[in-house]
């Protein structure tokens, strides 16, 4: 059985997004429409916090291209920090790690 | 699990992690490192999902996907994937500007993309009105974190070819 949870927390100029477990053609569902909201109440910076997200696949790639493409004509950004293992090989491999802005720590992020 | 063993469910998602578990199982049971787990999982979740959507979506019945671990060789453990739906040769799609920009970039085409980085080598064949894809992955390499600094690989490294098959193919 597999697993996602997904956290927010509002932060100065900011939300956000602590995703644990697997996003998958299951879970990516949810994950976006969890964004999604995010988006429809006014949020435009999203910054998510993958270092408890053990696995993504296409499908969570998808989403989250999806959600870049909404928020970009509001002149808002989403960025990423703490990508672990395969999670950080998935998004080397498809070149999204450098399509998007990555950080190490939530404090880098948040700069 | 060991192997050869086989398990038929329905195509679609409902089955997703009945397959995946199944295939975890054999590829635990095999030795490989929990990266390569992890990345056959990945390659697995992309081929299925693909199935789930398209290869039955004209057929007007619901069909079957079968999946079988086995050994081909020493050197070699198999995941063959096959389907009864409309013919599908995954080396008929192209590759996905991985390059591109936000505005650029297209949805799609990046699961099989995985799926030809992360194996070792994939065969497509259609036989009998059914498709069968075959995953490939070397064994030399399943207990690679373990070995790695112990002792000298025996046997030497198996051939690098899945890229260069891969590019052939495409060109």
């Amino acid at each position: 059985m597999e697993f996602m949870e997904i956290q927010t927390a509002k932060e100065k100029n900011a939300v956000v997004v602590s995703v644990q477990g697997k996003i998958d053609a299951v879970t990516a569902p949810e994950f976006e429409k969890a964004i999604s909201n995010l988006i429809a109440q006014g949020e435009k910076v999203i910054l998510f916090n993958f270092s408890g997200l053990e696995y993504i696949s296409s499908a969570g790639l998808r989403s989250i291209l999806a959600t870049a493409k909404q928020l970009k004509p509001t002149g808002g950004s989403i960025l990423f920090f703490g990508l672990k293992g395969p999670v950080k090989d998935v998004f080397k491999i498809s070149g999204f790690g450098t399509i998007f802005k990555m950080f190490e720590t939530q404090e880098d992020a948040l700069k | 699990m060991a192997i050869p063993a086989t398990i038929t469910l329905p195509a679609k998602l409902d089955s997703l992690y009945d397959f995946m578990d199944f295939v975890s199982s054999c590829t635990r049971e095999q030795g490989f490192s929990n990266e390569r787990i992890s990345e056959i999982e990945l390659a697995l979740e992309e081929i299925l999902v693909n199935i789930f959507k398209y290869a039955y979506k004209d057929c007007g019945f619901d069909g079957d996907i079968e999946i079988t671990c086995k050994l081909a060789d020493s050197q070699s453990f198999v995941i063959e994937i096959t389907d009864s739906g409309i013919p599908f040769d995954i080396f008929s799609v192209g590759e996905p500007d991985v390059t591109a920009d936000i505005d650029e970039r297209q949805i799609g085409g990046l699961g099989i993309f995985f799926v030809k980085r992360l194996m070792d080598d994939v065969r497509y064949r259609r036989e009998g009105g059914r498709n069968i894809l075959t995953l490939v992955i070397y064994v030399a390499g399943r207990q690679a974190d373990a070995a790695a600094g112990c002792r000298k690989r025996s046997g030497g490294n198996p051939p690098k070819s899945a890229h260069r098959r891969w590019a052939l193919r495409s060109a």
